[in-house]
């Protein structure tokens, strides 16, 4: 099976931990956003810092909340959730040629995803360096935790979380995540598709459905030649 | 809502999520992505993203909506564009729409 770990593994995961320490912090807002979010929406403190540590993904936190805030129940809750995590399946897919190990050790390194440590760790061939998705994921699954912790904590001190623009922390997250990506024509093009698929839909379809429909830009790759 | 739906909605979250990061890795283990694919899977990030991006920034649940935030991404963007640290583009985002908030 090829596996491409580059030459230097502690070299990759070091390089990693330099993209993931800025992504860090900014994690750590959009957690404490979370924190606060899911206070107000009824969660505990430890059902907020529970659900960041053995969830650990904003975009399926973010919607199940939602929706149990606009009264929906567990089930359309985790639906959701689902849907907005539906795009780790065709990264997972193409990270896994450069897993090692069975089954089991694979499953446990495909939970490092996240939206930023697998576009840094992309090679260009279409490979993965995984010890570098490893660095980046590290630093942002800590910052996670603790700003949740302090969100859930310190809620009360931040107070409305509308005056101090904080809705504003996690679209930009992604914003920072995404323009790094944008680097031809057709990945600006592709991205616009997505943007424009999603919004058409936003209005007459369940929560998470707009995004997975909006990967469908990405069939473009299909047309393309060579890179 | 009750604590009971708290719980299992974090429950199946986190079983559903822990599921679908670990479905690729050991489906597609030990085979090759045929570079056909390999081109449609590097053009996810961009479209999936920017689905997000738009759906977080121009809606507002189910409907289209703009407001301070709208501005306050477009700033962050501006940060991040010109090769800004993300904890800098986030932290002008939150800024900007708290400022244009607080003086309209």
């Amino acid at each position: 099976m090829p596996v491409l770990d580059s030459s230097d593994p502690r070299a990759s995961f070091r390089e990693g931990l330099k993209v993931g320490i800025p992504f860090s912090v900014a994690a750590g807002l959009v957690s404490l956003s979370f924190g606060v979010v899911a206070r107000d929406v009824g969660f505990s403190a430890w059902a907020a810092i529970i659900m960041s540590l053995i969830v650990f993904a904003g975009s399926a936190q973010f919607a199940s909340v939602a929706i149990l805030a606009g009264g929906g129940n567990p089930v359309a809750a985790i639906a959701a959730a689902s849907l907005m995590n539906s795009r780790f399946l065709p990264m997972g897919a193409a990270l896994a040629p450069s897993l090692p190990g069975g089954r089991w050790k694979r499953a446990a390194q495909g939970q490092a995803v996240v939206d930023a440590s697998w576009a840094v760790a992309a090679r260009p061939d279409g490979s993965f360096d995984r010890w570098k998705l490893f660095g980046t994921t590290a630093p942002q699954f800590l910052m996670w935790q603790l700003g949740t912790i302090a969100g859930a904590f310190g809620g009360d001190l931040v107070g409305d979380l509308d005056r101090l623009g904080l809705d504003a922390i996690y679209p930009a997250f992604f914003v920072a995540i995404l323009i790094p990506e944008l680097h031809d024509r057709d990945r600006v093009g592709v991205a616009l598709a997505g943007a424009a698929i999603a919004l058409a839909l936003v209005s007459f379809t369940p929560a998470g459905v707009p995004i997975l429909v909006a990967s469908t830009a990405a069939l473009w790759g299909l047309r393309r030649r060579a890179a | 809502m009750s604590t009971a739906m708290i719980w299992w909605t974090i429950a199946g979250v986190a079983v559903t999520t822990v599921a679908i990061k670990a479905f690729g890795p050991v489906v597609m283990g030990g085979r090759v992505l045929p570079p056909r694919f390999a081109g449609v899977i590097v053009l996810t990030a961009p479209a999936v993203l920017a689905a997000l991006v738009a759906t977080s920034v121009f809606a507002d649940g189910d409907h289209l909506a703009v407001g301070a935030s709208t501005v306050g991404v477009g700033a962050g963007a501006i940060v991040s564009w010109r090769k800004g640290s993300p904890m800098i583009a986030v932290l002008v985002a939150a800024a900007v729409t708290a400022l244009l908030r607080a003086v309209s």
